[in-house]
């Protein structure tokens, strides 16, 4: 799949956002006033400059309102309607902090559960994708999760639970990675599925529909970068898993726990990459570009 | 609505006959053609007189070699437009509506003017069917040609899909699958037609006729080549002469390597 810079930084902001505002709604850490002021102000230019990003990649982005309409079968629009509604839940709870001094706890734990839910939403656009094996299981939302409480956790100052959401978020996304190299073949789409020309016969793509490119190809068969797969992952891995728990078990100081996050969102950013960039859609069976 | 209908009065769709199907583009270009003259926003093309030609297609066709286990190579051309799935999964990820499968002949389309341009369809389809217009921002796709069928302005014969008017070798065939006796239904069954990527579990409406088997190479194919006899192993006179004077210099090939 082609990785878009818009959704790279709209999953990865948000993610960070709404696992900030899933902390900050059950009352951790437990703030009011400016200090409250300050992180809400952090948790929604993750949470609504994600949002933004990813109406970028939209074709008619003055239309998006009609995107709350279909929830009853559109995990796109769930994630919009839930995003909204969070926000909305959210943005009362902080005022009460920021301004009253008070922890409206109910209502926080509304915001916090619709927080983990739109992250969730969030991952079933992809999970929900037979087309992409890779996509295609519950690893993508268990992924997308631990990784939006781990860097809820780093985000919010909760040490304990960041270096144990980070050991999670670690286990799952090299689980992920594992199952997801297999994942096409498991799925038994190949070119002779997709032609129905393969009974006691080998086929082989002779001539793509055209001499140039097209949307399909720009968008679905993306192969730059596959060969330097192994070291992004490596990369990926230590920046979003191994630094910033390393950076936690050393003594407290604002400059690691910044580092911390910083590292923790770069690795998350290469792993979002490739996320996309390493998933295979079935039609490139129909031009040859799936060799498994 | 994006909730697909539980069934559908009549099931519009296509019999592609990989068979008979020559390659020609003929529907590529007839489709490119009246969907850009006609109902909703023009079939795009990106630089097209330049280096790098792309654009818009609701139908394309790819060419496959087929390599049986004993016999010869076959090229089989093969046109690939949407399939109306009856489980389409296209429609039901559609987050504003704008994708929607009809009841009354399944035939599954894209409401211009409520479509964003997310895309998320295009990813939800195995097929490559859909394809968002670099121009317009909007998601175009295959209508089965739904401004023709019930169009009754055309001549009767005009009243199909333009891929299926338009192909000189009769491999696309338009009708309904929902009644048994159809034409498209009978061909299905007489010639063995098949889904693609069952697996994907979409139900595809249309059907793709493999293609028969090659005639075998008999034993002796011209009745006039065994007076046509093999040049001689042994030859003799002038050229002989030559054959053995040109082995007896330096340089010359070894018995094996003539063979």
């Amino acid at each position: 799949m082609h990785p878009a810079p818009s959704v790279i930084l709209f999953t990865v902001m948000s993610g960070a956002g709404f696992g900030m505002l899933a902390f900050l709604g059950i009352g951790l850490p437990d703030v009011t006033g400016w200090v409250a002021f300050t992180f809400f102000a952090i948790a929604y230019v993750l949470a609504v400059g994600g949002l933004m990003a990813s109406t970028f990649h939209l074709g008619h982005p003055e239309r998006a309102i009609k995107a709350f309409s279909q929830w009853r079968t559109s995990w796109l629009s769930r994630e919009g309607c839930c995003a909204v509604f969070t926000l909305l839940v959210m943005a009362v709870y902080g005022a009460g902090l920021v301004f009253l001094g008070t922890r409206w706890t109910a209502l926080g734990f509304v915001g916090s559960f619709a927080s983990v839910l739109t992250v969730f939403t969030t991952s079933m656009i992809y999970a929900q994708l037979r087309t992409v094996p890779r996509w295609h299981s519950p690893m993508t939302p268990a992924l997308l999760l631990s990784l939006s409480l781990a860097g809820g956790a780093l985000l919010t100052g909760q040490e304990k639970a960041a270096i144990a959401l980070l050991v999670v978020a670690g286990a799952i996304q090299i689980m992920a990675w594992l199952k997801g190299d297999g994942a096409l073949t498991a799925s038994g789409s190949t070119l002779a599925s997709a032609t129905g020309l393969g009974t006691a016969s080998t086929v082989r793509a002779f001539e793509p529909p055209h001499t140039g490119t097209n949307y399909l190809l720009n968008e679905f068969v993306h192969v730059v970068g596959r060969k330097h797969g192994l070291q992004l992952r490596v990369i990926s891995f230590f920046l979003m898993i191994v630094l910033p728990i390393g950076m936690l078990l050393l003594p407290f100081s604002h400059l690691f726990a910044a580092l911390a996050v910083l590292s923790h969102l770069a690795g998350t950013a290469v792993s979002r990459w490739l996320f996309f960039a390493e998933a295979e859609h079935v039609v490139g069976l129909y031009y040859g570009k799936r060799t498994t | 609505m994006t909730t697909l209908p539980t069934s559908t009065d009549r099931k519009l769709g296509l019999v592609i006959d990989l068979d008979t199907c020559v390659g020609c583009h003929a529907c590529v270009i007839s489709c490119k053609g009246w969907n850009t003259e006609n109902y909703g926003a023009p079939l795009a093309d990106e630089d097209p007189y330049g280096a790098d030609p792309a654009g818009t297609f609701l139908n394309r066709v790819h060419s496959y070699e087929v390599q049986p286990e004993t016999g010869a190579t076959q090229l089989i051309h093969f046109p690939k437009s949407c399939l109306h799935c009856t489980d389409a999964p296209c429609v039901t990820v559609c987050p504003t509506g704008a994708s929607y499968k009809r009841v009354e002949d399944g035939i599954v389309l894209v409401n211009e003017s409520d479509c964003i341009g997310c895309g998320l369809c295009a990813w939800a389809c195995p097929y490559g069917a859909r394809e968002l217009d670099a121009a317009e921002g909007v998601m175009k796709k295959c209508t089965l040609c739904v401004d023709r069928i019930y169009n009754a302005h055309l001549p009767e014969e005009d009243r199909v899909p333009a891929c299926v008017r338009t192909c000189p070798a009769g491999a696309r065939h338009f009708g309904d699958f929902a009644d048994p006796e159809s034409h498209v239904s009978r061909l299905t069954a007489e010639r063995g037609g098949i889904d693609l990527m069952p697996e994907q579990e979409t139900r595809p409406v249309n059907k793709y006729l493999p293609p028969r088997p090659k005639d075998r190479l008999q034993e002796q194919v011209d009745i006039l080549a065994p007076l046509l006899a093999p040049v001689s192993e042994d030859s003799a006179g002038f050229f002989g002469w030559l054959d053995k004077a040109l082995d007896r210099l330096p340089g010359a090939p070894s018995k094996d390597e003539t063979r």
